[in-house]
């Protein structure tokens, strides 16, 4: 397992394109988070606005290039036939499906942390200054508040969670393009679909089996009693999805020629 | 394919060769199984997913106050066809052929619910600010819903306008009415032909619009009315985009110099208070009704005469599905280009033609016509069939003239193949599947679904936001349109878009050819 560890470490590490990506995923996660917490206002102090969900709407975009890196890390090595070097050199395919895995969401946490803590403070900064601050009755972004660190800390995990799912998904579908579009297709569209859908209990339930939507609860700190599920159980629905994308991908990849 | 031999081949070849080229592309289409499997399956599930959309209760639930329509079976139809409201207190006497009236309008009040009491006792009154309430002269054609009309009238904050047939709405003098200020008010028949004309001082007139009202019988009803629509209270702006609720407002105005000219027959006047049947849109405690004092009159109203645009469902609302098969559509059309890329196909490509912006053209075309049929299928289905069941089911859905109906069909079909060439020509400009794929998405999909499917995004941001990204073209299946003088909130979650539906898919055309154009230098200057 050691072994296989610093394989895939040394494979992520020499790619270009990984620093590339995670450098764009945290710089988009800050930009769009701070974009979003420049264009809210609230004259009057009365809006139902949740200031932590605003300060890391960057996830949204941040969470499709963690897929992509996610994706490419396993489908790079079937496109270019590396996959087979990989398997003869470690004939226990689990262990290298782990170690990938381990070695993603090491590198993510971290990104993840840099960018979460960036967009906070930068809501920090902004929302105050725009009507939703201390002064206006809102709890303050900071790391001492409990609600806002579960934010945080649990924003952080939803990225590494995002990458598994997306590191199952391309194991067992290969195809690179297929894989993301597969992952960024269940994300976005359930919570299209429940938008739409006129019954509002059903809505409630896509809401609640959705990968994003249960996912991102984890960012509420606000009217915790109008979620649709609670922040926890809702990461923990995508913990779901991404150790059964993940077991998925092993499966296949146990049973498959390469 | 045969290798060019001249530098300079002549027009008749380049047409063949352009023929071939497309035939190799859709060669290359349909024989990909994954390809025409995916683009099958997407279209049929977003079949599926329409009719479970239009299979839920989209009604309006009737916590919503006294002043929402809940009840109505369904909403009456305006002359244009679309659903109006036609709720006013109208102080009236026939009109028997050409003939005016003008009034003095001296002021303009409103009073709305302050708490609610939980017995259904009588709540308290306080004043209110409605922008839109209205009080002044009208001339119907007849006593039913959704008759024609024409008026001239003061209003809470928006000046004085002519109104006609519930969207017509022309502006004249600016200002609202006091005691110090007042209005003065004329409307002139002559024939089908109706003009409204205001005036600061009674002395001095301006005229401010002439409607014409086709087919208008010689005896009409014509007087002073009064109403006021019910204001939202926005009550919390969560993740699902805002929610509110009406509070019932009354609008009281006091009319004195009421002088008549013309067909005018010897009664005296009447009040009726215009509403559907059951319908009680008033503040608890007040009724409508009229005094008349001398010559003064004193109106009090409730209502709107006015396009309906929240008790309803708009057709383009089954159309979430397409999202699906665009998904697909806009994987396919990534992989379409970067697929050559990862297999050297590219190279083999180029060889046999090495005009390189025809084999971008006619990728483009290949995938946007497979795209444009498609999704075409899949939205009339979804609407032939899911309207129906809509409206079986008990909701009420907007009537739409059989040209909105095309163009939402039609324009989501198109835009649905502009999307198609958007993802080629992003495929071919960043030549790896799994970033175009997911750059196309995120410019595609996400700036939608922050601003319209969890609208995470302030109204304001959003609307910049659909107004500037590829997905300003969703704009084209908005069916009902955003009327300036029905205060609502127009924002993209409630399915209004900050464009025009046709100036919202230019500007992703814009981005597609855009795009185009970029890909096709690049692969002109780029090694394959």
């Amino acid at each position: 397992m050691r072994g296989s560890l610093h394989a895939e470490w040394t494979k992520l590490r020499t790619l270009a394109s990984t620093g590339w990506l995670l450098l764009a995923a945290a710089a988009l996660t800050v930009a769009v988070s701070a974009a979003a917490a420049a264009a809210t206002r609230c004259p009057s102090g009365g809006c139902a606005d949740d200031p932590a969900r605003i300060s890391l709407t960057g996830i949204y975009l941040g969470q499709a290039v963690v897929a992509v890196l996610a994706v490419t890390a396993i489908s790079g090595e079937y496109g270019t036939g590396m996959i087979r070097l990989t398997l003869t050199a470690t004939p226990r395919r689990v262990i290298i499906l782990a170690a990938k895995a381990a070695v993603l969401a090491g590198l993510v946490l971290v990104t993840g942390t840099i960018a979460v803590l960036c967009s906070l403070l930068a809501g920090g900064l902004i929302l105050p200054g725009h009507g939703i601050g201390p002064s206006h009755g809102y709890p303050a972004i900071s790391p001492g508040d409990g609600p806002v660190l579960r934010a945080a800390f649990g924003s952080v995990l939803y990225l590494a969670l995002i990458a598994l799912l997306s590191l199952g998904a391309a194991t067992a579908l290969r195809e690179a393009a297929a894989a993301i579009g597969g992952v960024l297709g269940l994300l976005y569209l359930i919570p299209i679909i429940a938008f739409a859908a006129g019954n509002a209990n059903l809505s409630r339930h896509l809401q609640q089996i959705g990968p994003m939507t249960a996912g991102l609860e984890i960012q509420a700190t606000t009217s915790l009693n109008t979620l649709p599920i609670s922040p926890w159980a809702g990461l923990g629905v995508l913990a779901a999805w991404a150790v059964g994308a993940l077991l998925l991908g092993g499966l296949l990849l146990h049973l498959r020629d390469a | 394919m045969t290798t060019i031999t001249s530098s300079r081949p002549t027009a008749q070849a380049g047409r063949a060769g352009f023929a071939h080229l497309l035939r190799a592309e859709w060669t290359k289409f349909r024989t990909v199984r994954g390809w025409v499997i995916s683009v099958i399956v997407a279209m049929l599930l977003t079949i599926l997913l329409g009719l479970f959309i239009s299979h839920g209760d989209h009604t309006v639930p009737c916590s919503t106050g006294p002043n929402s329509s809940c009840t109505y079976a369904a909403l009456p139809a305006g002359p244009g066809g679309e659903s109006v409201t036609d709720t006013f207190y109208f102080v009236h006497r026939p009109l028997t052929s050409d003939g005016s009236i003008t009034v003095r309008v001296a002021s303009l009040t409103e009073v709305t619910e302050s708490g609610t009491t939980s017995q259904g006792g009588p709540a308290s009154t306080q004043p209110a600010a409605v922008p839109w309430s209205k009080a002044g002269l009208i001339i119907t054609a007849g006593p039913s819903q959704g008759s024609a009309y024409a008026a001239v009238m003061v209003t809470g904050s928006h000046g004085t306008r002519v109104q006609w047939n519930y969207t017509g709405d022309t502006p004249g003098l600016a200002g609202s009415v006091s005691a110090a200020s007042p209005r003065w008010l004329r409307l002139t028949r002559a024939g089908d032909v109706i003009s409204g004309y205001d005036s600061a001082d009674g002395t001095s007139w301006a005229k401010i619009g002439t409607v014409t009202l086709p087919g208008l019988a010689s005896t009409v009803q014509a007087g002073m009315f009064a109403t006021s629509p019910g204001s939202t209270k926005q009550t919390s702006q969560q993740v699902n985009g805002s929610s509110g609720t009406a509070v019932p407002t009354d609008a009281t105005a006091t009319f004195d110099r009421v002088g008549l000219h013309g067909g005018w027959p010897r009664t005296s006047w009447t009040g009726t208070s215009v509403t559907v049947r059951g319908i009680s849109p008033y503040v608890t405690g007040h009724e409508a009704g009229y005094r008349q004092a001398g010559g003064t009159f004193t109106v009090t109203g409730s209502g709107d005469i006015a396009p309906d645009v929240t008790d309803g469902t708009p057709i383009d609302s089954l159309l979430a599905g397409l999202f699906l098969a665009l998904i697909a559509v806009l994987v396919v059309g990534a992989q379409f280009m970067t697929a050559e890329y990862r297999r050297g196909l590219i190279r083999a490509t180029l060889a046999a033609s090495p005009r390189r912006g025809r084999v971008l053209a006619a990728k483009a075309i290949v995938l946007s016509g497979v795209s444009f049929a498609a999704a075409l299928i899949a939205s009339a289905a979804v609407l032939l069939v899911g309207i129906p069941l809509l409206r079986g089911s008990g909701n009420f859905v907007y009537p739409a003239t059989a040209l909105t109906e095309v163009r939402v069909i039609v324009g989501t079909a198109a835009l649905v193949a502009v999307f198609a060439v958007f993802a080629v020509a992003l495929g071919a400009i960043l030549r790896h599947g799994a970033g175009t794929v997911a750059a196309v998405l995120v410019a595609v999909i996400l700036p939608y679904l922050l601003t319209a499917g969890i609208a995470v995004l302030p109204a304001g941001a959003a609307d910049w936001v659909l107004r500037i990204t590829p997905a300003a073209g969703f704009a084209i299946r908005q069916a009902i349109p955003a009327y300036p003088q029905v205060a609502a909130s127009y924002t993209p979650s409630s399915d209004y878009f900050p464009l025009a539906p046709w100036a919202g898919f230019a500007v992703t055309c814009a981005w597609a050819a855009l795009a185009l154009a970029l890909a096709a230098y690049l692969l002109r200057r780029r090694n394959a």
